[in-house]
């Protein structure tokens, strides 16, 4: 046996860097050839939380200002006019990078450091474009003072516009809707909705407002008419009386994470909003796929003894499931591949299931969770890993990652 | 196969790891309890880094009389490597998965000799 010397690398005393974290999702970028087509993650954060002062700046309010502004120099965690959450999203340590990352060193700005980041991580998997939502807000919709969600969101949306969708191509953001106050989301809309980089809109699904209210009408109407889509991202709420007796976050989060959209997406069906706006598309975020099926197989069988109670619908509820939007992550892929398969086949995965990586959170997917599926083909990962988002956000304008556009650019000098 | 030098003897503290390269093969060489373990340094869920964690003990339930819940512990006997992807464990004395035993980390054999610590790829 040959011995050989080689340098060792100790983790303990190295630098937190995203690169080095992701050497492994890099290797798969390559080695799948992800530069044959093109790669868009509909669901990825930063934590806007870091650049707070910066959009408090941005509160118009003053009052409202002034009190984020008493915040500034405080850090994160401290008492503020953000609400948060019990919860242990980084399983109690064992997922450091939650508190690594503060210490990765970036470049000066500009770019903002946000992007510099977003882009080490996007490039190591091979993802070309991404719809970046924040992190704590995803919270927001709980908090106590409407006003303050309102400001928020207003505040958020113009930073993010101005800091981070300005002058990046690869990025793209479905802007907050403060959901709470159903005339401050019309003004949103309004507002914001033909700002570049925007390319619809979201709602944090932890909430207490019913989708089918009458009030958000004038607001979906809007959309579909500048055609722009709808998603609503899940979260959840430990302190919800049911999920309150969950006394583990696995629970809270296994649970609360699907148990508000699959209410959502109840209220969005019955009340027949599809047929009132079929060409609003609607995207279900974050909730995994394994409820897609519950939610047809139970609605279908209530349906045919009560179609009474939706008399708008005209067809099953799963008809109208079908031609919904989901994202991937994250995907349930444990011990279940022929059930797994089923689903993609009932939610017509092919044409309506979009690839997201939540990254950088803890239960992230990368595109080999899809792209090794061994029952899908060639076309319907593609589809699922970047076409179908095309479509979803009518993107005219694909934008690459630099090595994707190098590899792309070699191979056709190599023809 | 491949024997790679790791690092003089002693160099590697009590629950501390070592990562060495062979082309694209990289391993992690513990030593813990005055032994070396040493696995390939990739998650079999999703190919992670999974030697490049934290190291923490198993957690026990601790029940009491008619089963009541007494609240958890940790158990030192047991020490988990945790990908730091995801949060996957694995037994360090074996590479088994903590939550499916039918899953394993490659295992290599380190050996020490001649005030070396040498494993074999």
């Amino acid at each position: 046996m040959d011995t050989l010397d080689t340098k060792f690398r100790d983790p303990a005393v190295e630098e937190f860097d995203t690169r080095t974290l992701l050497k492994n999702a890099d290797r798969q970028a390559k080695q799948r050839h992800y530069e044959d087509f093109l790669i868009i993650d509909v669901d990825a954060h930063h934590y806007e939380s870091e650049s707070f002062d910066a959009i408090a700046e941005y509160i118009e309010d003053p009052i409202i200002r002034h009190s984020a502004r008493a915040k500034k120099g405080m850090g994160a965690g401290r008492p503020t006019i953000t609400n948060t959450q019990v919860g242990y999203q980084d399983v109690a340590g064992r997922v450091p990078r939650y508190t690594t990352r503060r210490s990765e060193k970036t470049p000066p700005s500009p770019p903002h450091r946000d992007v510099t980041l977003t882009k080490r991580w996007m490039d190591a998997m091979g993802v070309d474009m991404v719809c970046l939502f924040p992190t704590p807000m995803l919270q927001l919709g709980l908090h106590p003072q409407v006003e303050v969600e309102v400001a928020l969101a207003r505040a958020y949306n113009r930073w993010l516009i101005d800091t981070i969708l300005a002058d990046e191509p690869r990025f793209r953001s479905m802007l907050y809707l403060p959901f709470n106050d159903p005339e401050a989301c019309y003004r949103m809309v309004k507002d914001f909705g033909d700002k570049k980089g925007v390319v619809g809109f979201m709602v944090t699904s932890a909430r207490y407002k019913a989708v089918n209210d009458n009030a958000y009408m004038k607001t979906y109407a809007l959309m579909e008419e500048m055609g722009l889509p709808l998603s609503f991202h899940a979260a959840y709420n430990w302190d919800d009386r049911a999920l309150g007796n969950a006394n583990r976050f696995i629970t809270a989060h296994a649970l609360g994470f699907t148990v508000f959209n699959m209410i959502n997406l109840a209220n969005w069906v019955v009340n027949g909003l599809p047929e009132r706006f079929p060409k609003l598309r609607v995207a279900w975020i974050e909730s995994g796929l394994a409820w897609v099926p519950f939610m047809m197989q139970r609605f279908d069988n209530e349906y045919m003894m009560r179609s009474s109670e939706c008399p708008s619908l005209k067809g099953k509820p799963s008809d109208y499931i079908r031609q919904m939007y989901f994202t991937s992550q994250p995907m349930e892929m444990v011990g279940n591949r022929t059930m797994l398969q089923e689903t993609f086949k009932m939610m017509n995965a092919e044409t309506q299931l979009c690839y997201a990586s939540d990254y950088p959170h803890w239960d992230m997917d990368l595109p080999s969770t899809i792209y090794d599926l061994p029952f899908l083909s060639e076309p319907a990962k593609r589809n699922i890993l970047g076409g179908n988002a095309v479509r979803f956000f009518n993107i005219k304008d694909p934008a690459w990652c630099d090595w994707k556009l190098a590899a792309r650019a070699a191979k056709a000098a190599a023809q | 196969m491949a024997e790679l030098f790791v690092c003089k003897a002693g160099e590697i503290g009590e629950g501390e790891v070592r990562i060495v390269a062979l082309n694209e093969i990289e391993v992690g060489v513990y030593r813990h309890g005055g032994k070396y373990f040493a696995y390939r340094n990739h998650c079999l869920h999703q190919g992670g880094p999974a030697c490049e964690g934290v190291m923490l003990p198993k957690v026990r339930d601790v029940f009491g009389e008619h089963k009541i819940l007494l609240g958890q512990t940790f158990d030192e006997a047991e020490m988990h490597i945790v990908c730091p992807w995801h949060g996957w464990e694995y037994k360090l004395e074996t590479g088994e998965c903590a939550a499916d035993a039918r899953l394993r980390l490659q295992r290599f054999t380190v050996v020490e000799r001649e005030g070396g610590v040498y494993v074999a790829v």
